[in-house]
């Protein structure tokens, strides 16, 4: 029996022995086939007993009742309620990357400017608004606003002002290490032909680098849109505001609420950190750069580790290029 | 100025809340992403499911939201209780939302980290006959930590940034206290700004310097 079993395997552990990424364990056996299987089935069980504790506990509290979940099955809810705060949320994110985006390019050139004080000037702004937490800028703007300049900040403005000047930092290091990707002899060779310093920048180096930064920017994105929600804290009448706020004290069911807010962000979310994978694959296979694709700072690889499963021998460049502060 | 002296002391508690926040948050994060990361990388496609599952779903969920439902959700309405004090009730609760969202980095800093281990060491633990655990363990993952310390470091940084966010929840720790101290010094809004600034540059410069010395002293040789 076991050598009928035992000559059919060779076929299959070939194709997945040659799979590079399975090198810390070995093709199982019929004993450690068996053995997974008991574990899997234990782990499928663990996880049943996790969603029926979960499901039980909220039984208790009532939070399984109709009448919590069906609002979510009404259009008005969703018309009034929902998207007017997901429209908020979107303006925020998208007023804020359109003058981030700028703000990164102008401050990550400069730092790399030939005259030390612009470069110092703009490695100061830079590293000070990645150091201090976005909330805190929020707040400076909305109480200092009115406090120095008799100014009335809605909310809006707050969080708008608070992600550019955090992510559009952020931006401003991936511009510069973009630049930096870009192989020396680029610029050299450019500078060689005669060209000028600025279109060396122009001509040359930014259309390698921006190829190169793209899916960083991209995956940036991702974060300055889930920052928004930060204005929850300051009343902006944003997505999360629907869900946890509006809709709970209408309809009482804050869990129900804040699950399907969630869901609306992951949505959102995915969809625009596939298109920084997509940018990804495309440019590390693009031959218009010399540059290879740029890690944003602070993520684990250049579009943070959305990849397969692990230990690839070509991917062990995956950790390097971090520069010292994070993104989250 | 003077109010920033008057409301030192305030201003120091407030950081202790924000330090001990973070270095707890830290802690169980640390350990619950390891956790996540064997789990990602293990021989069973299930916890590799379940694994993917929770980073990809923590990962694009905002943080403020996670803290939301820990404090509203598992706190008012679960009636999940740590403390009969409130606040230090809220405070743990904050905790479990941080850790839970930070968990996620840190499995992919990890997962990132295992990427760097030359496959020549998996591979000659396995011709040892080490199974997948004592292979992780003993071989692959003390490398793989070594190779991550600065990437960690960065984390732990974002997470010192991330706990003002608990100020969703009422935790008073620095910026809710700076939001108070706007409202009590109306005048004295720039001061205050400065302070608290300076306070965050405080906590997270030497944290960026340490993880980096440490990423130097540990890398290894190869």
């Amino acid at each position: 029996m076991t050598a009928v079993t035992g000559e059919r395997r060779p076929a299959r552990r070939r194709v997945q022995g040659s799979d590079p990424m399975n090198v810390l364990y070995d093709v199982p056996g019929p004993r450690a086939r068996i053995r997974n299987n008991v574990l899997t089935v234990l782990v499928i069980l663990a996880v049943l007993f996790a969603v029926y504790v979960m499901v039980t506990k909220l039984g208790e509290k009532k939070q399984l009742d109709p009448a919590l979940w069906t609002p979510f099955l009404r259009g008005d809810v969703w018309v009034n309620l929902i998207v007017p705060g997901l429209l908020n949320t979107l303006a925020a994110a998208a007023v804020a990357s359109l003058i981030a985006v700028p703000f990164g390019f102008v401050f990550g050139i400069a730092r790399l400017s030939e005259h030390a004080v612009i470069r110092l000037a703009a490695g100061a702004v830079v590293e000070f608004f990645r150091a201090i937490p976005l909330l805190i800028m929020i707040f400076a703007v909305m109480f200092g606003g009115s406090a120095i300049f008799g100014l009335t900040v809605t909310p809006f403005t707050a969080v708008v002002v608070g992600l550019v000047l955090y992510n559009g930092s952020v931006l401003a290091e991936i511009v510069r290490a973009g630049i930096l990707a870009v192989p020396r002899g680029q610029g050299e060779a450019a500078l060689a032909i005669g060209l000028r310093k600025s279109q060396v920048m122009w001509m040359i180096l930014l259309p390698q680098a921006v190829t190169a930064m793209m899916p960083a920017i991209v995956a940036q994105l991702v974060v300055l849109l889930k920052d928004t929600a930060l204005g929850f804290i300051v009343s902006f009448e944003d997505l999360l505001n629907a869900g946890a706020r509006v809709l709970p004290s209408n309809f009482n069911n804050i869990i129900p609420s804040v699950i399907v807010i969630a869901i609306v962000y992951i949505i959102i979310n995915l969809a625009v950190g596939a298109v920084a994978v997509w940018l990804e694959r495309r440019s590390r296979r693009s031959r218009k750069t010399a540059a290879q694709p740029i890690a944003r700072p602070g993520s684990p690889s250049a579009v943070e580790a959305i990849a397969q499963p692990i230990v690839h021998p070509d991917s062990s460049d995956a950790v390097e290029g971090h520069p010292k502060r994070p993104t989250m | 100025m003077q109010a920033l002296i008057d409301e030192f002391p305030v201003i120091l508690q407030a950081f202790w809340l924000t330090i001990r926040l973070t270095l707890a948050s830290g802690a169980v994060a640390l350990v619950l992403g390891t956790i996540l990361a064997a789990m990602r990388v293990s021989p069973l496609p299930v916890l590799r499911g379940v694994g993917t599952v929770y980073v990809n779903v923590v990962r694009n969920t905002p943080l403020t939201l996670v803290i939301v439902f820990c404090g509203l959700g598992l706190g008012t309405v679960l009636e999940v209780s740590f403390s009969t004090s409130l606040s230090t009730n809220y405070m743990w609760l904050s905790i479990i939302g941080l850790s839970a969202y930070t968990a996620a980095f840190v499995c992919e800093a990890i997962r990132a980290g295992i990427n760097t281990v030359p496959v020549g060491q998996a591979e000659a633990a396995r011709a040892i006959g080490l199974t997948f655990g004592q292979n992780l363990r003993l071989i692959v993952l003390p490398q793989a930590f070594r190779a991550v310390v600065a990437p960690l470091g960065s984390i732990l940084i974002a997470l010192t940034k991330n706990t003002t966010i608990a100020a969703a929840i009422g935790v008073t720790e620095a910026s809710l206290t700076m939001k108070a101290l706007f409202e009590r010094h109306g005048d004295a809004v720039v001061p205050i700004f400065c302070g608290f600034a300076l306070g965050f540059l405080v906590l997270t410069l030497p944290t960026g310097l340490l993880f980096s010395w440490l990423s130097k002293r540990l890398a290894v040789i190869r």
